[in-house]
Formats: structure tokens, C-alpha cells, sequence
């Protein structure tokens, strides 16, 4: 191991900003942009959900009762 | 034996099969992390010149390989989308775009943090690092025109030209520090050459470059599902997938 105490460790000889800053950044960005695409397919599942029951709902109503198309994209 | 290959063009094909490898790229990453982080930080040496400095290259180079890599990815989906047709290759272009920004972002800001230290600036117009931001606008450009259109096929279409014009900024990136004068150095790693690195230097560089590349998989699988679950809405298998998961 190239340090000998932790204190060394974090100090980096000086340069310790620089260098934790850039993994915070690095790590941080990749590892929210891994949660949140992880979670995207869930919300996509939500979000169709509430679609299909939409559609349904349109399908069972009589033509009169629903909203003309073209309203919602 | 290539049935295999066309099979990826479904995307009912391509959104069980990338069910299949997630857990596989997902804990293969971690290890790789958790083993390169390690390395780099913990067990290989200062730089004679720089010092510990030295250690920011094992995120910087990554990146900025990575996002070299997914803009090459990004262009020849798009263009096998557009002049076959293939819809699930312009799932795959679409997918790949946010997290080539990021790559390019953080080879960027990593850049940067590196560059304060070790020549006493944040930022040069020099070749690499310029052509470095285009790419950046590049793919901020490719996903602004493609939200612009409504007709998703436009739109798919319209992208995948706009990557292919732009991928010949991709060599300029990488020859930029032997056609021009730049702060920037030279490759260290060649096909053709022994490397000039330490060792452990390129034990911890290579591990973090495969951890990354493999991040990358991981991560644009995860990104693919979600837009073939939209694409796909009006299909048979996404809604029984889809009322069958909200009614367990």
C-alpha cells in the first residue's frame, strides 16, 4: 500500500481536493444515473397502467360519452 | 447460428434476453469497481512527476474511452436503423445517448480536476479537449433533435443522420494529440508497443476501463427495457406483462 496512515490517504500529498472531488463527481453521477434508469422501467409500467385503464374505460363507455379524440397525445 | 442475432430485432426478443443478462452485468460491474477502485487508490504508485494526481487518470481515461466507445455504438445503430429498417436498432441509438453524455461530461470535468494541479489550468482550446466538448454538444444536439419531432419515426431517422455526420469527430478526438500541438500527452497504451505504464498502473487502468465498459451494458439495458416498454405499448405482450405485474 502506497499510504500509511488513513490521514495520508486523505490528503493525497496536497492534492487531495482535486482528487476526491473528481470521484465524488464520477461515482455520484454514475451511480444515480444506474438508480434512475433502473427506476425507469418501473414508471413506464405505471405510466402504461394508468394508460391501459384509460383505454379500457374509453372502450367500455359508448362513443357519445367519451371525449373526441385527438384531446391527449 | 446467426438466428441469434436477428432475434435481437424483436423487441419482445431483446427485452426478455436483456431480463436475462441484467443480474450477470450488474454484480460483474460491482466486482470490478470494487477490485479497480481498490487498486488505483490503495496499491499502485505516485507519478514521479505528479504525484498522486496520477490517480484521477483511473476515472478520466475510462470515461473518456467510454465515451468515444458509445458514440461509435450510438452512430452505427442508428445508421443499421436507417437503412434497414430495424426499429430495435434505433431503441438501441436512443438508449445510448444520455449515458454517452455523461461519460463525455465527466472525461470533461475529471479533465479538468486534473489538469489544475498538474499544469496549473482547468481548461486549454486545445484539440483533444475542444473536440472532447463537441462531442459533448453532439450528443447533447442528437437528443435535443430528437425530442423536437413528434413523429418518433422522423425523429429516429433525423438522430441517426446526425450522429453518423458527427462521428467523424471521433478520430479527431483520438488524433488530435499527434496532428496537433496539445497539452495533452500521447497514448500510453498501443496495440503495437509494449506500454510505457508501471504495472500496477495498468493493472488498476485496465480493470476500471472493463468496469466501466461493463457499467455501460448494464446500464444501457436497463434504459433499452424502459423505451421498449413505451414504443411497445400497444402490443399484446407489453400489456398482459403489464396488467399481469400490477394485478400480482
Amino acid at each position: 500500500m502506497y499510504f500509511n496512515t488513513i490521514n495520508e490517504f486523505i490528503e493525497m500529498g496536497g492534492h487531495g481536493f482535486y482528487i476526491w472531488l473528481s470521484y465524488a463527481i464520477v461515482l455520484g453521477l454514475m451511480g444515480f444515473y444506474y438508480i434512475f434508469s433502473k427506476r425507469l422501467t418501473k414508471k413506464q409500467e405505471q405510466a402504461l397502467t394508468k394508460f391501459y385503464r384509460r383505454m379500457n374505460s374509453r372502450n367500455e363507455t359508448s362513443v357519445s360519452e367519451q371525449p373526441p379524440l385527438g384531446e391527449e397525445k | 447460428m446467426w438466428t441469434w442475432f436477428f432475434q435481437l430485432a424483436s423487441p419482445k426478443w431483446f427485452y426478455q434476453f436483456a431480463d436475462k443478462l441484467l443480474p450477470w452485468f450488474r454484480w460483474i460491474t460491482l466486482v470490478l469497481f470494487l477490485v479497480g477502485l481498490t487498486l488505483g487508490l490503495l496499491f499502485s504508485p505516485l507519478d514521479y512527476q505528479q504525484g498522486n494526481t496520477v490517480r484521477i487518470m483511473y476515472i478520466h481515461v475510462p470515461a473518456a474511452f467510454l465515451s468515444m466507445f458509445v458514440y461509435v455504438v450510438m452512430a452505427i445503430s442508428g445508421g443499421i436503423g436507417f437503412i434497414w429498417r430495424i426499429k430495435m436498432a434505433h431503441v438501441v441509438s436512443v438508449s445510448c445517448a444520455p449515458i454517452g453524455a455523461i461519460f463525455t461530461f465527466l472525461a470533461l470535468i475529471t479533465g479538468s480536476l486534473w489538469g489544475k494541479p498538474t499544469w496549473g489550468t482547468y481548461w486549454e482550446w486545445d484539440a483533444r479537449m475542444t473536440s472532447e466538448l463537441i462531442l459533448l454538444f453532439l450528443y447533447l444536439g442528437f437528443m435535443a433533435l430528437h425530442n423536437a419531432f413528434d413523429d418518433r419515426k422522423t425523429a429516429d431517422r433525423a438522430a441517426a443522420i446526425l450522429a453518423l455526420v458527427g462521428i467523424v469527430n471521433i478520430p479527431i478526438i483520438h488524433f488530435s494529440v499527434y496532428w496537433w500541438n496539445s497539452l495533452h500527452q500521447g497514448a500510453t497504451i498501443s496495440k503495437f508497443e509494449k506500454p510505457s505504464m508501471d504495472a500496477d498502473m495498468l493493472k488498476a487502468l485496465l480493470t476500471m476501463i472493463v468496469a466501466f465498459q461493463m457499467y455501460f451494458f448494464t446500464v444501457l439495458l436497463q434504459r433499452i427495457k424502459a423505451e421498449i416498454l413505451q414504443r411497445e405499448k400497444l402490443s399484446g405482450w407489453v400489456k398482459s406483462r403489464v396488467t399481469n405485474l400490477s394485478s400480482n
